[in-house]
């Protein structure tokens, strides 16, 4: 009976005023929000445009026929720019070290957490590590510049000065995706932890009594009920590869290390809004939102063409 | 799970044969152990540094427990004009937009979630789209400051980041979860839409309002950038961390600091006293919302 009503509700009804009377209150509900949205997000999106034309401060108060159109110039000018190639590879190196540590480390640490048969603790360890979570990259930024500071914790625990803060290296990306991991790991494990949650414990009993022992059955049982909910988030994850924070980048660096933090959103910025050239700065962002969504889509369908389990 | 079988030692065997049969438990211990040193160590050396001497500080950074006790640094920062009104700014910010935040998407979330609203498929589309497609900074940048000219208004703190695509699906797969039955019983009252919305389901979705209701205080409260690219005439807590942390800007006033407190004040321990004003908000308030937000965040993996 109920399982027909909600069929009903879901069934596809005819565009009738009479509908639309009956669904007034609800249009009323939702008609503010998708004006918020066509203002706070369509408008930017129709803002591409730009990216075809020369906009600079005195011409942006025109109307959009009334500025030039340089067609690709934009796009050349960004592509060829003196730092593009190293923003580049420092935008891929980063997101890929971050991909692959960040997915390993809250894995394994909630397959760890998982097995921990302490069950304060375990909630203790929970607690502790959703905390760095909440708080803020600037907070972050002002302690990770303490520890890792030459003369900071680290230097001082390893008795050396290791010039981590100040050597113009890809070292930094590394440091980055550290302090990424240490904020975010037990957050993004809850997702895994909860998949975990969700396997049917007699799988381990069955394999216990084959003669399956504790590692066997981490990897055989848990690891591989988890693949798909590990897929999905890669692929997501894949997406926005070329959507490195510009924040965090900013208030990580220093001058010391520019050269390896300068990521495509930071460039954008620097380009579009610091030297006022808005063409190119929104050239640089669609650049990164339309290659974003090519990777989704790729990786999305290598998934399901290697048989696992897709996104869409 | 099983795992507690072999924590299940028998009493009579003897304690080599327990430390044996639980290494990988102890081993897992020992790990996490350190895994919660190395996470709290950092804010137990800020909050060390941001009570301790100032001058005392300079020698070395590296301590967790104070060694010249004093509250001046604290002392310094509260009775400072040009950090105590960042402060009230946060504040204001987060009480302010979080409950509209709330309310605005407890009531799109509904809306969403009644499959039998004609434009539902369509008005889901929309807002979807967005997760995946932006128009960049660039873009965003100009309607604010130049179309909207929302530069310097506390507006920009509130009207842009209203409702998060993300949070209202959170809602809605929580209204899908509730019986449907609830909503047609008011209908057969008589109620209408909004009416049920505001009598049926608002009661019905404390858990995931507490959920969302932390995500938009956390964001509301820990951001930056609007501050950085809309309003530094509008400065919050965590923009002043932000300059002095640049040293654009330290309001370090050799005068002020004779007439408040005894000792010298350095931007490292106001920086750090900052640090940790910052947080204990937070500290606070999450642990307490754990239960919610672990349930949150497995409906929206679940139903995205």
């Amino acid at each position: 009976m109920g399982k027909s009503k909600k069929e009903k509700l879901y069934a596809k009804k005819r565009f009738s005023l009479a509908l639309m009377k009956k669904q007034s209150m609800l249009l009323m509900m939702s008609v503010p929000f998708l004006i918020w949205l066509i203002i706070f997000k369509y408008i930017p999106l129709w803002g591409w445009t730009m990216a075809f034309q020369e906009v600079k401060p005195a011409t942006f108060a025109l109307c959009m026929w009334e500025r030039k159109f340089v067609g690709f110039d934009n796009f050349v000018k960004a592509f060829t720019d003196r730092i593009f190639a190293q923003t580049m590879i420092n935008t891929l190196g980063i997101s890929i070290i971050g991909l692959v540590t960040g997915t390993v480390a809250a894995v394994i640490f909630a397959l760890f957490l998982n097995e921990l048969c302490f069950t304060k603790f375990k909630k203790v360890t929970q607690t502790v590590s959703y905390l760095p979570h909440f708080v803020s990259w600037v907070i972050i930024a002002s302690i990770a510049k303490m520890i890792f500071n030459d003369g900071g914790a680290v230097d001082t625990f390893f008795n050396t000065k290791l010039h981590l803060m100040s050597s113009n290296s890809p070292l930094f990306w590394w440091i980055v995706n550290i302090i990424e991991i240490w904020k975010e790991c037990g957050w993004n494990a809850i997702i895994y932890l909860s998949a975990i949650a969700g396997i049917d414990t007699t799988l381990y009993e069955a394999a216990k009594v084959d003669g399956a022992n504790r590692f066997q059955r981490m990897w055989h049982i848990t690891l591989s009920s988890i693949r798909p909910t590990i897929i999905v988030l890669l692929i997501m994850n894949i997406g926005s590869a070329l959507n490195v924070g510009m924040e965090r980048q900013m208030l990580l660096s220093n001058s010391l290390v520019q050269d390896h933090a300068m990521v495509l959103s930071w460039f954008a910025y620097v380009r579009g809004i610091g030297s006022n050239n808005y063409g190119l700065g929104t050239a640089i962002g669609m650049f990164q939102s339309v290659v974003g969504v090519i990777l989704l889509l790729i990786a999305n369908k290598i998934a399901g063409m290697v048989g696992e389990n897709k996104l869409m | 799970m099983e795992v507690g079988v072999t924590c299940r030692n028998k009493k009579d065997i003897t304690l080599l044969k327990i430390i044996k049969k639980n290494l990988f438990n102890i081993f897992l211990a020992i790990i996490f152990f350190f895994i919660i040193c190395i996470t709290l160590y950092p804010f137990l050396n800020v909050l060390a540094i941001s009570l301790n001497d100032p001058i005392d500080t300079m020698r070395s950074v590296n301590f967790i427990i104070p060694r010249k006790f004093t509250f001046s640094n604290y002392i310094y920062v509260f009775t400072q004009n040009d950090l105590l009104t960042p402060f009230l700014m946060s504040i204001a910010r987060t009480f302010i937009g979080t409950p509209v935040s709330v309310i605005c998407t407890a009531m799109i979330g509904y809306v969403l979630s009644r499959r039998d609203f004609y434009f539902n498929k369509l008005f889901t589309f929309l807002f979807i789209i967005t997760m995946y497609v932006s128009g960049g900074l660039v873009p965003e940048y100009l309607l604010m400051s130049r179309t909207l000219h929302l530069n310097n208004s506390f507006l920009v703190y509130i009207l842009p980041g209203v409702v998060w695509v993300y949070n209202i699906i959170l809602v809605r797969a929580f209204i899908d979860g509730l019986p449907y039955a609830l909503q047609e019983a008011a209908m057969l009252d008589g109620a209408n839409d909004f009416k049920i919305w505001y009598k049926v389901i608002l009661p019905l979705c404390k858990p995931v309002l507490a959920t969302v209701a932390l995500f938009y205080a956390v964001g509301q409260w820990n951001s930056f950038m609007d501050t950085y690219l809309y309003a530094r005439k509008l400065p919050t807590l965590q923009y002043v961390l932000y300059e002095i942390m640049e040293s654009a800007k330290i309001h370090i006033d050799p005068h002020a600091v004779t007439q408040t407190t005894q000792n010298a004040v350095s931007p490292m321990s106001v920086r750090m006293a900052i640090t940790i004003i910052a947080t204990v908000p937070i500290l606070l308030v999450y642990p307490f919302l754990q239960k919610y937000f672990v349930g949150g965040m497995t409906i929206g993996a679940v139903k995205d």
